[in-house]
């Protein structure tokens, strides 16, 4: 049984990282600011300026817990690959159906309905609990994403679903705003805008799905999948196009709603960030922290998975979707199910 | 010579050819508490060496080759008897595996044993660590040929490549890799699970 372990996330700069007997030992400037013992992590996600010892970096490589090093504000640079690199025959299938647009249409349009559905659920919960003026929009934009979803089947093309995809994210950003409940004048959201976040909700998302990303990219690399060989994004080059295919069906789920709970519950608020000249964004130290955290406690809450039908913490489903995938590339399922969140 | 068959192989095979393709064609290895316990007692009789009580001389970790089976692997025990014969000895942590599995993987070291020492080898042993039980396997011409079949099952699935279907039924209970392999999941949608679903809820 594979169980959820806690994933450290060390964002203070100048830390120390090093292994002590078998726990983790965190320093900030030689003052000890944590320990941690190994087998309770699955891997470690540092920012910037922080420092590994290469003892702790060959323990973790060696018990298969992957190091990923992101930039001081969250971009991707690289991460430790561990021995166990997976079934070859599994690659050798993965890049086959990319091969074969039939197949790779397939798994597009699966993933691209799971991440509608998804979108679908998470914008009529919140019409629920939204203000009486505020429901009308909500539920409107979930019919608008219904009528994608009706489409999806009939789409030709890996463009097609794209397209689909596409229109469904407006409507559904159109209303995002609409999920929150306070600080409204703040928080607005224009277009979506990745580097750099042009408002705040942008900075919040990029961040989140920053976050997100990597828990997929490591997924894939668990299973032995090729995080790059990707079938809803175009391939480019070092862009991690199936880690974000797989992302796409959590980015409501996981994502969206964290944002959307951390905002109502006044948990992030406009002292989180700094607007900068030419109106960008980004956010602070504090308010990176509080997201961080919020999505640890997020990945322990079990949800029940449609296709298994057991219990899994949200922080497993991308193992779960990877493996899936990768079952049914290697035959043993005829389609990839993707998970509808309920 | 082919490469040679692992002898662990052959134990996953017998039990589960699917077990045996997650393992040695997927790559997929799962720990749970079973095989956690049977990896440190295997760790600790894999100390190797040698020793002797009353005669007997004790191996540990003895590397086995058959050139001519095309097996091979590494022996928790043999025990040499005063006469020099070899006999194997299997330790598992849990309890006797259905579809002699178990004396599958011993009987394929004695084929090895044989063929390195020269001797014929008539009997085994499977210690069970948790009842401090030995029992002993008589390698009769059956067995002998199980192996042989096992080792052919071997060699036809990794040259395919194939995941074979689930075995779904009592061994499942017993396996590491449930997880991995879902054996009661559908492998299709199941009844309401449609991602097309464009009913509003």
């Amino acid at each position: 049984m594979r169980t959820l372990l806690n994933t450290l996330y060390v964002q203070t700069q100048k830390s120390y990282l090093h292994l002590d007997n078998d726990n983790v030992r965190v320093e900030v400037e030689g003052e000890r600011r944590g320990m941690l013992p190994l087998h309770h992590l699955d891997g470690i996600v540092v920012f910037g300026n922080v420092l590994l010892s290469p003892f702790l970096i060959q323990k973790l490589g060696r018990a298969h817990k992957p190091v990923t090093w992101l930039t001081e504000w969250g971009q991707f640079t690289a991460r430790s690959e561990t021995p166990v690199s997976g079934n070859v025959l599994l690659r050798v299938a993965q890049h086959a159906c990319t091969c074969d647009p039939a197949r790779t249409l397939a798994v597009a349009r699966y993933i691209a309905a799971g991440k509608l559905q998804n979108q679908k659920t998470t914008l009529l919960r919140s019409a629920r609990e939204a203000a009486e003026e505020d429901a009308p929009a909500l539920r409107q934009a979930a019919r608008d994403i219904n009528a994608q979803i009706a489409v999806l089947p009939l789409a030709e093309t890996v463009d097609e679903v794209r397209g689909i995809e596409g229109t469904a994210a407006r409507s559904y950003f159109e209303v995002f705003s609409l999920m929150l409940r306070v600080n409204r004048d703040f928080f607005w959201l224009g277009e979506r805008t990745r580097r750099p976040a042009r408002d705040p909700i942008n900075a919040v998302l990029n961040y989140v799905y920053t976050l997100l990303a990597g828990e997929c990219a490591s997924a894939c690399q668990t299973v032995g999948l090729d995080p790059q060989i990707g079938f809803l994004h175009a391939l480019r080059p070092g862009r991690q196009s199936l880690a974000l295919d797989l992302m796409e069906e959590l980015r409501p789920v996981v994502a969206d709603r964290a944002v959307v709970t951390l905002i109502n519950r006044q948990q992030l608020t406009p002292r989180d960030f700094t607007l900068h000249e030419g109106r960008t964004v980004t956010l602070t130290e504090d308010g990176r922290r509080t997201i961080i955290k919020h999505f640890q406690e997020r990945k322990a809450e079990e949800v029940h998975h449609p296709l298994t039908g057991r219990k899994t913490p949200l922080g497993l489903i991308p193992h779960v979707q990877a493996r899936l995938l990768a079952q049914h590339l290697r035959g043993d399922r005829p389609h990839y199910p993707p998970y509808l969140h309920r | 010579m082919d490469n040679p068959i692992p002898l662990s192989a052959l134990q996953h095979f017998v039990f589960c050819p699917r077990q045996y393709a997650l393992i040695h064609v997927e790559q997929t290895w799962t720990e749970n508490a079973q095989t956690a316990r049977g990896r440190g007692q295997h760790e600790r009789a894999h100390g190797g060496g040698t020793e002797e009580r009353g005669g007997v001389r004790t191996l540990r970790a003895l590397p086995l080759v058959s050139r001519r089976h095309g097996l091979a692997g590494v022996a928790d025990v043999v025990e040499l008897l005063p006469d020099g014969s070899p006999r194997p000895v299997e330790y598992k942590s849990g309890r006797a595996r259905p579809r002699l599995a178990d004396e599958v993987q011993l009987c394929a070291q004695a084929l090895c044993l044989e063929e390195m020492f020269g001797v014929s080898i008539p009997e085994g042993f499977i210690y069970h660590v948790a009842s401090r039980g030995r029992r002993n396997v008589a390698f009769t011409p059956e067995l002998r040929g199980a192996v042989l079949e096992a080792r052919d099952g071997v060699r036809a699935l990794l040259g395919s490549g194939e995941l074979p279907p689930p075995a779904a039924d009592e061994r499942c209970r017993l396996c590491s890799l449930f997880d991995a392999c879902e054996p009661f999941a559908p492998r299709d949608f199941p009844p309401g699970y449609d991602p097309f679903d464009t009913r509003l809820l």
